[in-house]
Formats: structure tokens, C-alpha cells, sequence
């Protein structure tokens, strides 16, 4: 796939209808067709192209009162009053920041196992169905995930849970103060927990693929050393595919970063800054679900798609990064082929 | 032998060690698939006893009620099932054309492996944001919601995994079929419609089909674009009821019959999308 098409048939299109002059009205035709398909594509293309820079420009410009008014304050301002019009994106930004950290805690180390296992150790034929109810997870609704996750999660999780929680981790200096409060079921870690579920299939999937693709010599070399298959797993598969689930865990954090409906569903939606994890707190993303539509004022609307904006911008930085280093693994793989 | 063997090993405490870690280490990337398993058949398990009491035929044939009182779910499905559609009918023939000036034509410039990438990032974008795009280019424009404002951010989230699926399912159609094609004087636009797509065809249908379930259970981008309609209602010009924002304000409401409601709705979605990227994936396969 390489080489382009015009460059393998050198003799085909143009070359060919230059030969038969005055052309045939087909041949004319022909030509008139190829390049309006081709620029028809083109243009779908380049619409593609434009459509991340169109969303930050307009969010951009939906924003520029808030940028006017708050500056880069904004950032780090915790007040969140619509009263006064005074807002500051604190409290949302370490709400998704928190939530996606214990995200990613619980969802790294749960991939990496199930990823062992449907490379390593499942029957063949247990692969695929194993690997589809995985893939599952991630095709359910976000508004799912919510709904279970306030009628059925977050009762049992503050019956249960949240207790032992407070009894064991709560009392060990250093860490208590991520568990005091009282366990009210809904909050940051409900949230972060939740998220988990959600981007295990998305951080599995990316590993995986790139397990698959260490050659078997190598893995060979190590078993008919006399390893283990955690020390193949551990010594040799790992090193060599690293970049890659680097590049899957941020794919599982740009996913974080930004859903949405389950979010806002369990964190509490509360404009507070609390230590505690039990705590209610808010993200920007449920910020935005919740107040958007109630928003009056032109500050406030222009403050929440400033959110929006800073979402966008983490996200796609974040997307870019993970896309970046899977690309760096695709090449080294093409090179070593 | 081997109990000579397994003699040996046992008395070596550097080999017994590296077997004691292996079993732990296996024992718990096991526990890790059970882990990740005992969700979805609790959430599963959850959505067909709440929704199994819910799901009637009055839920198909009755408007949503105010609360207090008996109703359905039919204008929000059908909502739903509009804005889905024309979403699906912009988006995939945007995503199919930008797809194969990828696949085809993108081998030489800078176009395609920029809008490659850029895809990439929009496919995992906060579908969040693309309703805040649509309401600042478009909603706050006309001044109301409307039903076209919802279709437009699904069809947005539509375009990358259409782009995504006929890109890749383009690259795996093998040269050989374009060279006879074009060695028996077809031109490349006749060449690329007639062979490749067909070609690639199973693998396309797989794609968008997965788009499809994909919009099917968005609610952020249509909180700000579609919003919501207690009524039946079919004008595209005017806010437009859908099965997932129902969802979201009766689970989100204190009453009882709302919230049967809302596990009747959720049951609905969650067992069509689940449907769809089955039947999906077994299209793909067969092929």
C-alpha cells in the first residue's frame, strides 16, 4: 500500500487518453469523472480534517466573554457563584482530574490481568467470546452506567464498602483524610470506581493488540530458557511493547477525562473543594450536562462552554499523546518486518 | 522421570519461588477477567429484572406520562429512532466518501495522514463537547432546540467511525482486485465504486452498524441540541423527544412510576445496542 496507485500504473489514466487524439467523448468523460470523485473525497476529507480546529474555534469564541472577563484566573479560582457572576473552573478541573486518576488506578492493573490472560493462558477457543463480553462493557450506554450505578451501586457501596473503607484505609496516617467524611454512597470515588468499569474494555482492547504482536520467537526463547510464563509476560512481553500500553492506558484516560452521563449521575454534583474521596464533588463534564440548560446569563453560559473548551483541550491533547505513541510502536513493528 | 523431576524442583527454593510467583500471578490475572465479567452480568442482570417488569406494549404505544399516571415511552422511541436515522443518513456518506479518499487516494501529501490522526482523536472526543459545538453553531444561531440540531451532533459522532471502518477495510482489499480492474480499462472512480467497495463491503455495513449503536445511547450531545418534548412530535424544527434524555430526567426525578419508566427505557436501549454490536460482529466474521 506504499507505493501510490498512479506511480504503479504509469500507463493507465491520462498517459493513455493523451495517446488517442481528438479524445473520444468517453475517454473525456472518464477523465472528468475521475477527478470529480477524487476531489468529492478530497473534499469529505478536508471537511474531517477542519472539524477539531471548528470546535475549538467556536467554543473558542462561545468562551471569549468568560476569557474576558476571569482571564487565566479562571483556571485555578474555586468561587462558582451564578449569583455574584463570579466563576472559577477549579473545583470541575480536579473533580475529572480525581475521578480519572482513580479511573485509571483500579483500570490499569484489572486490564493488564485480563489482557494475560486472553493472550497468555485462555484455551483458543475461549479467546473470542471471553474478549466480546469484555468489549461489552464498553458498548453499553453511558446513561446505563448511571442509572445502575445510583439505584444499585451506590447504596451498596455506602453499606458495605464505604465503611470498610473508613475502618481499614481511614485509619492509617497519611491516607485518612481521603477517607473521612460521612460514607453517603455517591461521590468522587463512586464516580472514579464506575469509570473503571467503563474504560477497562477500551485500555484492554489497545493491550491486547499490542501483546499480539511480540514475536513468538522471542516469547519461544524465554520459555525454552526455562521461564516462567509470568516471567515471559513480565520480562519479555512487557519491554517490548511498553510504548504500546502507554498508548492504550491514555487512550483509557482521554476516555475518562470526558464521559459524561455516568459521571453525572454519581458524583454529587456539589461546587466544593473536599479532600475527602467520599465526598460529593463535580466534573466538567457533569458540570456542563447539569447547569447548561439552566444557565442564565451571558457570563455563565460563556464560563460552562469555557469548560467545555478546557475539556476539549485536555482530551485532545491527551488522545494525541496515546495516538502518537501507538503510531511509534506500528513503525518499529513495520521496521523490524 | 518426572517425579525425579518434581523431586529436583521442589527441593531448588530459586525454582520454587518463580513457580509460587507464577501461580499468584496467573491466579490473579484470572480474578482480573472474573472482575471485569461480574459487571457486565451484574448491570445486565440488573437492567432484566428492573426492565423485565416495565417492559409492555403500552411502553410502544403510550406517550410519556406527567408524573402520577400510566404512560409509555412511544414519542421518545420515536424520536429517537428519527434523529438516529438522519444522523446515520448525514453521517455515513461523509464518513464512507472521507474514508476512501483515505484509503485511496492518501498515499502521497500531507491530507490524509493528518485527517487520519485527527479522526483517531475525534473518535475518542467527549461526545459532551460535540453537543456544545452544535449549540454554538447552530442552536444559538436559530435561537430554539430542534430536532435537527440532535441529528447533527449524532451525525458528528457518526463520521469518525465511519471514516475509521472504511479506511481500514479499503487497505484490506487486495491490489490484485484493483489492478484487474483498472488492466481492463476501468477508470478509478468506476474501479473504487463497483470493485473495491464491494469488496469491502460486509466490512463497511460492519461499521456503520456500530455507529449506529453507538448514537444510540448518547445523552450528552443531545441535552443542549435536541433537549427534550413531552409530546409526540415529529418536526425536525422543533425540540424532539428522545429515548435517552427521557431516561436521564425520570431516573433523575422522585417518583416511582417515572423511575419504572426510565429501567423500561434503559432495558430497551441497552438490549438493541448489545443486539446491534452482536449481529455486527457476526456479519464481520462470517465474511
Amino acid at each position: 500500500m506504499a507505493i501510490a496507485f498512479d506511480e504503479r500504473f504509469p500507463a493507465a489514466g491520462p498517459p493513455a487518453a493523451a495517446v488517442l487524439s481528438p479524445r473520444p467523448p468517453v475517454i473525456r468523460n472518464t477523465a472528468v469523472m475521475d477527478a470529480l470523485f477524487r476531489n468529492v473525497t478530497r473534499f469529505f476529507a478536508f471537511l474531517v480534517f477542519c472539524l477539531l480546529a471548528a470546535i475549538v474555534v467556536s467554543l473558542a469564541i462561545g468562551g471569549s466573554q468568560s476569557m474576558h472577563a476571569f482571564g487565566f484566573e479562571f483556571l485555578w479560582t474555586e468561587e462558582w457563584d451564578p449569583v455574584k457572576e463570579k466563576f472559577g473552573a477549579l473545583v470541575p478541573i480536579y473533580g475529572t482530574l480525581v475521578t480519572s486518576a482513580i479511573a485509571l488506578a483500579v483500570a490499569i492493573p484489572v486490564s493488564f490481568g485480563i489482557s494475560i490472560f486472553l493472550t497468555e493462558l485462555s484455551p483458543t477457543w475461549l479467546r473470542r467470546p471471553l474478549g466480546t463480553a469484555i468489549e461489552m462493557l464498553a458498548a453499553v450506554p453511558s446513561i446505563i452506567y448511571g442509572m445502575w450505578g445510583l439505584f444499585v451501586f451506590a447504596p451498596l457501596f455506602q453499606l458495605h464498602v464505604q465503611p470498610l473503607l473508613k475502618a481499614t484505609l481511614g485509619n492509617i496516617p497519611g491516607v485518612s483524610f481521603l477517607f473521612s467524611g460521612p460514607p453517603i454512597g455517591i461521590g468522587m470515588l463512586t464516580a472514579g470506581i464506575i469509570l473503571a468499569v467503563m474504560v477497562i474494555p477500551f485500555i484492554t482492547a489497545v493491550m491486547r493488540d499490542v501483546f499480539e504482536l511480540v514475536p513468538p520467537m522471542l516469547k519461544e526463547s524465554a520459555y525454552g530458557l526455562g521461564s516462567t510464563t509470568w516471567e515471559v509476560v513480565w520480562r519479555v512481553v512487557l519491554p517490548y511493547t511498553k510504548v504500546g500500553v502507554i498508548g492504550g492506558v491514555m487512550l483509557g484516560l482521554g476516555r475518562a477525562l470526558g464521559e459524561t452521563m455516568a459521571v453525572t449521575f454519581v458524583i454529587g454534583n456539589a461546587h466544593r473543594l473536599k479532600a475527602s474521596l467520599f465526598a460529593p464533588g463535580n466534573s466538567i463534564a457533569s458540570a456542563l450536562a447539569n447547569e447548561f440548560n439552566e444557565a442564565v446569563g451571558d457570563v455563565y453560559t460563556s464560563a460552562l462552554i469555557e469548560l467545555g473548551l478546557i475539556l476539549f483541550l485536555i482530551t485532545t491533547v491527551v488522545l494525541a499523546c496515546s495516538k502518537l505513541l501507538l503510531l511509534q510502536l506500528a513503525k518499529r513493528e513495520g521496521a523490524s518486518a | 522421570m518426572s517425579d525425579a523431576r518434581t523431586l529436583a524442583s521442589n527441593a531448588n527454593p530459586v525454582y520454587r519461588r518463580r513457580r509460587r510467583m507464577n501461580a499468584i500471578m496467573m491466579t490473579v490475572s484470572t480474578l482480573a477477567l472474573g472482575f471485569g465479567l461480574f459487571w457486565l452480568a451484574w448491570i445486565l442482570g440488573v437492567l432484566l429484572w428492573e426492565g423485565a417488569g416495565a417492559l409492555r406494549l403500552s411502553l410502544f404505544t403510550q406517550m410519556t406520562p406527567p408524573p402520577g399516571s400510566d404512560g409509555g415511552l412511544a414519542n421518545a422511541i420515536f424520536g429517537s429512532v428519527l434523529m438516529a436515522g438522519v444522523g446515520t443518513l448525514i453521517g455515513t456518506p461523509v464518513g464512507i466518501l472521507a474514508g476512501t479518499y483515505l484509503a485511496e487516494y492518501g498515499q502521497r501529501g500531507w491530507l490524509a495522514p493528518a485527517t487520519r490522526f485527527i479522526n483517531d482523536v475525534l473518535l475518542s472526543a467527549p461526545s459532551i463537547v460535540i453537543g456544545l459545538f452544535v449549540y454554538a453553531v447552530y442552536v444559538s444561531r436559530v435561537g430554539h432546540f430542534s430536532g435537527w440540531a440532535g441529528a447533527i451532533a449524532l451525525a458528528i459522532i457518526v463520521v469518525p467511525v465511519v471514516v475509521r471502518t472504511t479506511d481500514d477495510m479499503l487497505k484490506l482489499v487486495p491490489n490484485s482486485l484493483r489492478e484487474a480492474a483498472v488492466a481492463l480499462g476501468c477508470p478509478s472512480w468506476k474501479m473504487i465504486t463497483m470493485v473495491c467497495y464491494r469488496a469491502a463491503r460486509s466490512g463497511i455495513i460492519t461499521g456503520v452498524l456500530l455507529a449506529v449503536a453507538r448514537i444510540a445511547g448518547e445523552t450528552a450531545p443531545l441535552l443542549f441540541t435536541a433537549l427534550n418534548n413531552q409530546f409526540w412530535s415529529s418536526d425536525m424544527n422543533k425540540p424532539l423527544a428522545n429515548l435517552p434524555v427521557v431516561i436521564f430526567q425520570f431516573a433523575m426525578s422522585p417518583y416511582e412510576d417515572w423511575h419504572r419508566l426510565a429501567w423500561g427505557g434503559a432495558a430497551l436501549i441497552t438490549l438493541l445496542v448489545l443486539g446491534i454490536n452482536i449481529a455486527a460482529r457476526s456479519l464481520f466474521s462470517r465474511k
